[in-house]
This record gives structure tokens, C-alpha cells and sequence, in this order.
């Protein structure tokens, strides 16, 4: 027969593996199969802005504050910012310690997948997730609770890039604050709190000018005060913007802010990236 | 070219060492069983060899490299089946295996690959709803998907029921006529037997021996035990002639049947426990040869291993639904 003759020694892959474009393709799709099917991460990160605008919208429909506008108007800034670090910082950063600590992220490295593909797999299913998270976000503000879409294209490229900025810090400081949990049991007790003081500190669910002053200083380092501003440009009259601490919306400081995180969580990542778990 | 040489290798935790100047080659093609109690330096051999852990002492090539620094092109020519790789809980079995076929060049059709490892009527099963065997077996599938060269497997049978033990056998035994080369650890000795060209025994980081399976023991495997019965009492004699004890059995009972007549010869296990307990009383070079002889009445059959099988770690649950 002809297999004897065949050479046996001519096996295995021969050929270069995949691209880490091709495996970032692939774990693009898994990551967002995963996503619809974690109910946790449905309901605290996906669906909590959602829920939030629709409880703190009906109790204080009416209520004025600073700017003259409705808490409502300024309540829908707040909670879309808060709807992007909770899907990428709080849900990435719970996720990636879980998947390390279950040994997930072992098989990738044992693949040789580059980790690369990894971060890029999570940052689509962060980008199409925030995207309809928002994109239900402004619908329903509009329609539930008479909140006025941005009024014009300006204003609209300005959602886009606050909204972009924000869902890249919160991703690579996902991938940063996962290294800080020891296991993923303490996962959610380590990240959740980081998320939840920062909402009361920055201007989500109390209005920012009104907030003692130290705490002002605490939020204006983080990234989230930054997004609730940006996003309030973008929902408010531009005439309330003198009603803000600095009286103006400070974009120039807000892409400089979120970039400098950026960049920080980058460096961790680079530095301190870790596919299995401290032994 | 061999597919592993292990020259001097030396691994120290905080200054404690625990993989001692080891020395060792592996050819291509051969399936090479290591051995060894708990913490003797099994798993952070094998871990230097796959590259996930650092050395302190020693070269190591594999598959023509350095491990320490190896790029994906050679990560591709390895497989893996490791203790503690996890898979997503929320993907079924076929989803899973779909999914990493994507990082490979050529991986094994799917469907062909869930058969081979018996889990065809699981595969639209989620694996948060397998049984700690079935995942084990789902290790090992996505360990070979990528048609390794050079295959690691680390106690790929621990929780597998003596079916899925078989199936993996054969698995295996199927790799290897194909060419790849095993590194096997085990705890289950008749596995070593079953599967291995060779095997080495490891203990407190040194190798106490690596011969061929069928040679394994050396002086240790001479012994032999013959033993009959006669009413309610037992006899057992120690002998390296049991041909000829037995010959005397029979010239003395010319007639009759000899009762429950056996000559048993010393199992890789009995071998095995005795280089351990060797090892342990520190003289691991020359106290074995006669222990053979001298030690009675210890081979208990059916034993289990020396120690407690570890069940492989269950992934966690990523996601929980709240309570």
C-alpha cells in the first residue's frame, strides 16, 4: 500500500500558527457569547445604568439643579459614564481575575496565544457592549424621561470620542486592577467598592459642584469624574456648563486625564501582565 | 535529535532546592513516564520544560530550544495537558473545541477529535455541567487539537472512571504510533507500564532511576514470590529461582493440585514504592538490591497508589446568578 512508502516523519503543523489578528477574531466571539450568557454581567454592568436611570428618573423628574437643568438630564450624563467603567473596569477586571484564577488564561498561554489577541477579544466585547448599552441608554432617557438627544453633530462627535476615550481607560485598567485581587474569590470585593465610591464621588448620583470639596479632589483623579463631565457636555445646554466647578466642560483636561490613565494602565499591564495565577 | 535533553537542571525556591542537578533525555518518539510522590519536582520539571517557569541551574532544549525562551511557532509544536488550565464553564464541549481549533494550523477535524476522547454525547453539553472526568477528557482533547510533536500529559487519567481510563489509553497509544512524543506524569503505575517506553522516578528533585519500562528496577524486579497453600495455612517464599522452587513443589506433591498456586513477580508499583522508601531513608543508590529478598508478605495486589490521587482542580464558576 501506498502508506508504507509515505514519509512518517512529515507531521505535526509544518506551517506558521495562525495570526494573532485571526485569534483576536476568534476570541472576539467568544468573549461576546460569553458575555450574553454571564447573567452576572448582564445585570450589574449591562443592565445597571439602565435600571438606575429608570429608578432615580422617576422619583426626581422634575427637580432643577445647578445649571438649570433637570437632575433627570444631569442624572443620564452620570449614569452613562458610570455604564462605561462598570462594563469595562468593574465587569473586565472581575472577569480576567475569575478567568486567570480558573486557569483559563493557563490554556491560552500553553497555546501560545499572544496576549495581544487577548486584550483585543476583550476590548471588542467591551466596545459593542457599551455601544448598545448607550445606544438603549439614550433611547430610553429620551422617550421615559424627556431627555433631549445632543443637539447637533458637534455634539454628538463629542459622545463618540468621550465615550471612546473612557471605554479605553476602563479596559486597560480591566486588565490592571485584575492583577490585584489574590484569588478570584475576592475578585468582586477588591474591584466593586473602587467603582461604587467613585459613582457617589464624581458627580453620578449627587450633583459634583455640590460635593465637599475633598472629595471633588479625590474624584478629579480618577477617570470617572472626567467621563460624567465629558457626558454631561454632550446632555446638557452648553449655558449650564458655567455651572460646573471650573465653569467650563475642560475637554482639553478631560482627553489629557484619561489619557494619562491610559497610558498607566498600559504600563502595568506590560509590566505585571500575568496569564497564570501567583503560586 | 533528541526531543528533550535535561542537562544539570537545578530549581531553587527560596533557597529550598527542589529539582536537583537533574539529567535527562528524551528521544522523539518515545513515551516517558515520570514518577514520583507529591512535591518531589515532578510538575516544576515538566512546567521548566514547557517553558511556563523560570530555571535556576542547568540547559534545557526542547524540540531543538531553550523553553525559556520560546516563541509561538515552537509553542504550537508542543501540547499540553496541564492540572491547571480551566476552559469558559459557559461553552458546550463542541463550542469549546470549535473555538480553539482557531489557534492552530491544522487541528484536528472536531468532531473526530470529541470522539477520540468518548465525549460525543456530551458535546452539546456546557461544561459547568460536566462531571470532573469528562473535563479531564476535554483537557486532553484540546491538549492535542493542534497535532503536537512533543505531547506533556500530567496525570491525564486522575478522576477518569476505569472506562475513560481505557479510552484514554487508547488515545494515547493511537499518538504515539503516530510519532509524538509523551512526557507522562502519573501516580497510577500500571499506566506507566501500560503506556511508557521508559520511566523515571523522581524524588526530593533527583531521578533515582530512568530505565526502560520492562527493565525498570533493575536488581528490585529479580525477586520473585511463590506461593500455594495447604489447608488453612499460606506459604510464600522469597526466591530468584522460583522455577526451581516450584519444580520441588511439585517433585513433593506428585499427585495432587497444588491449592491457589502463584508465582508473583514484582509490579512497577512494588518497585516503585520500594526506590521511594529508599530514597526516603537516604540511601537511594544501594538499598534496594536486597530489599527484595528480605522484605515478606508486603505486595498487597490491589493497593491503591502511595498517595491520595489529587482530583484536578474544578474551575471555579465565573459567572454566578445572584442568590
Amino acid at each position: 500500500m501506498t502508506t508504507a512508502t509515505e514519509p512518517v516523519t512529515v507531521r505535526g503543523p509544518v506551517t506558521a500558527p495562525p495570526s494573532a489578528a485571526r485569534i483576536a477574531r476568534a476570541r472576539a466571539a467568544l468573549e461576546l457569547r460569553l458575555y450574553v450568557r454571564a447573567r452576572q454581567a448582564m445585570v450589574f454592568s449591562f443592565l445597571y445604568p439602565i435600571i438606575m436611570l429608570v429608578i432615580f428618573g422617576s422619583i426626581s423628574i422634575d427637580d432643577t439643579v445647578a445649571g438649570d437643568v433637570t437632575y433627570v438630564q444631569y442624572f443620564t450624563a452620570g449614569i452613562a459614564a458610570t455604564g462605561i467603567i462598570l462594563n469595562t473596569f468593574q465587569q473586565l477586571g472581575i472577569r480576567i481575575a475569575n478567568e486567570r484564577d480558573a486557569g483559563e488564561l493557563a490554556r491560552l498561554q500553553a497555546l501560545g496565544t499572544p496576549a495581544i489577541s487577548y486584550l483585543a477579544g476583550k476590548a471588542a466585547q467591551v466596545l459593542v457592549t457599551t455601544a448598545s448599552q448607550l445606544a438603549i441608554l439614550v433611547v430610553v432617557a429620551r422617550y421615559a424621561f424627556d431627555v433631549p438627544f445632543p443637539v447637533d453633530a458637534a455634539h454628538w462627535m463629542t459622545f463618540v470620542w468621550v465615550a471612546l476615550l473612557g471605554t479605553l481607560a476602563g479596559t486597560v485598567l480591566g486588565f490592571a486592577v485584575s492583577l490585584l485581587p489574590k484569588s478570584a474569590k475576592n475578585a468582586d470585593t477588591v474591584i466593586v467598592p473602587i467603582a461604587l465610591v467613585l459613582q457617589f464621588f464624581s458627580g453620578v448620583f449627587f450633583v459634583y459642584s455640590d460635593l465637599p470639596g475633598w472629595m471633588q479632589t479625590i474624584a478629579s483623579v480618577f477617570p470617572l469624574k472626567w467621563l460624567t463631565q465629558g457626558m454631561r457636555s454632550v446632555f446638557l445646554p452648553d449655558a449650564a456648563a458655567s455651572a460646573e466647578v471650573a465653569g467650563g466642560w475642560e475637554h482639553g483636561r478631560t482627553v489629557l486625564v484619561l489619557a494619562a490613565w491610559i497610558v498607566v494602565g498600559i504600563a502595568v499591564c506590560a509590566r505585571s501582565f500575568r496569564w497564570r495565577r501567583v503560586s | 535529535m533528541p526531543a528533550i535533553e535535561i542537562s544539570a537542571l537545578r530549581k531553587t525556591y527560596d533557597g529550598r532546592v527542589v529539582v536537583h542537578d537533574l539529567d535527562l533525555t528524551i528521544e522523539a518518539g518515545e513515551c516517558f513516564a515520570l514518577l514520583g510522590p507529591n512535591g518531589a519536582g515532578k510538575t516544576t520539571t515538566v512546567e521548566i520544560l514547557e517553558g511556563f517557569r523560570s530555571r535556576d541551574g542547568g540547559t534545557v532544549t526542547v524540540l531543538g530550544r531553550d523553553p525559556a525562551r520560546a516563541d509561538r511557532r515552537w509553542r504550537s509544536r508542543i501540547g499540553v495537558v496541564a492540572q491547571t488550565t480551566g476552559a469558559a464553564l459557559d461553552l458546550s464541549v463542541a463550542e469549546a473545541v470549535r473555538h480553539f481549533g482557531a489557534y492552530h494550523a491544522s487541528p484536528r477535524p472536531t468532531d473526530e477529535l470529541i470522539e477520540a476522547v468518548g465525549l460525543t454525547e456530551k458535546a452539546n453539553t456546557r461544561i459547568v455541567d460536566l462531571s470532573g472526568g469528562q473535563r479531564r477528557r476535554l483537557d486532553v482533547a484540546l491538549g492535542v487539537q493542534g497535532r503536537p510533536e512533543l505531547l506533556f500529559l500530567d496525570e491525564p487519567t486522575t478522576g477518569l472512571d476505569p472506562q475513560g481510563r481505557r479510552q484514554l489509553w487508547e488515545l494515547v497509544t493511537k499518538l504515539r504510533a503516530d510519532g509524538t512524543t509523551i512526557l507522562l506524569t502519573t501516580h497510577y503505575l500500571d499506566e506507566a507500564a501500560r503506556l511508557s517506553d521508559r520511566v523515571g522516578a523522581i524524588a526530593r528533585g533527583r531521578l533515582l532511576e530512568v530505565a526502560p519500562t520492562a527493565e525498570f528496577g533493575g536488581e528490585l524486579r529479580d525477586g520473585a514470590t511463590v506461593r500455594w497453600r495447604t489447608g488453612g495455612l499460606v506459604h510464600e517464599v522469597a526466591t530468584r529461582t522460583p522455577t526451581a522452587v516450584v519444580r520441588q513443589l511439585l517433585a513433593e506433591t506428585p499427585d495432587d493440585e497444588v491449592e491457589d498456586l502463584e508465582i508473583r513477580r514484582p509490579t512497577l508499583e512494588d518497585i516503585y514504592l520500594k526506590l521511594i522508601a529508599a530514597a526516603d531513608n537516604g540511601d537511594a543508590d544501594n538499598g534496594g538490591g536486597d530489599a527484595a529478598h528480605g522484605e515478606t508478605g508486603r505486595p498487597a495486589g490491589e493497593t491503591e497508589p502511595p498517595s491520595e490521587p489529587e482530583l484536578p482542580r474544578q474551575p471555579r464558576a465565573i459567572t454566578r446568578s445572584r442568590s
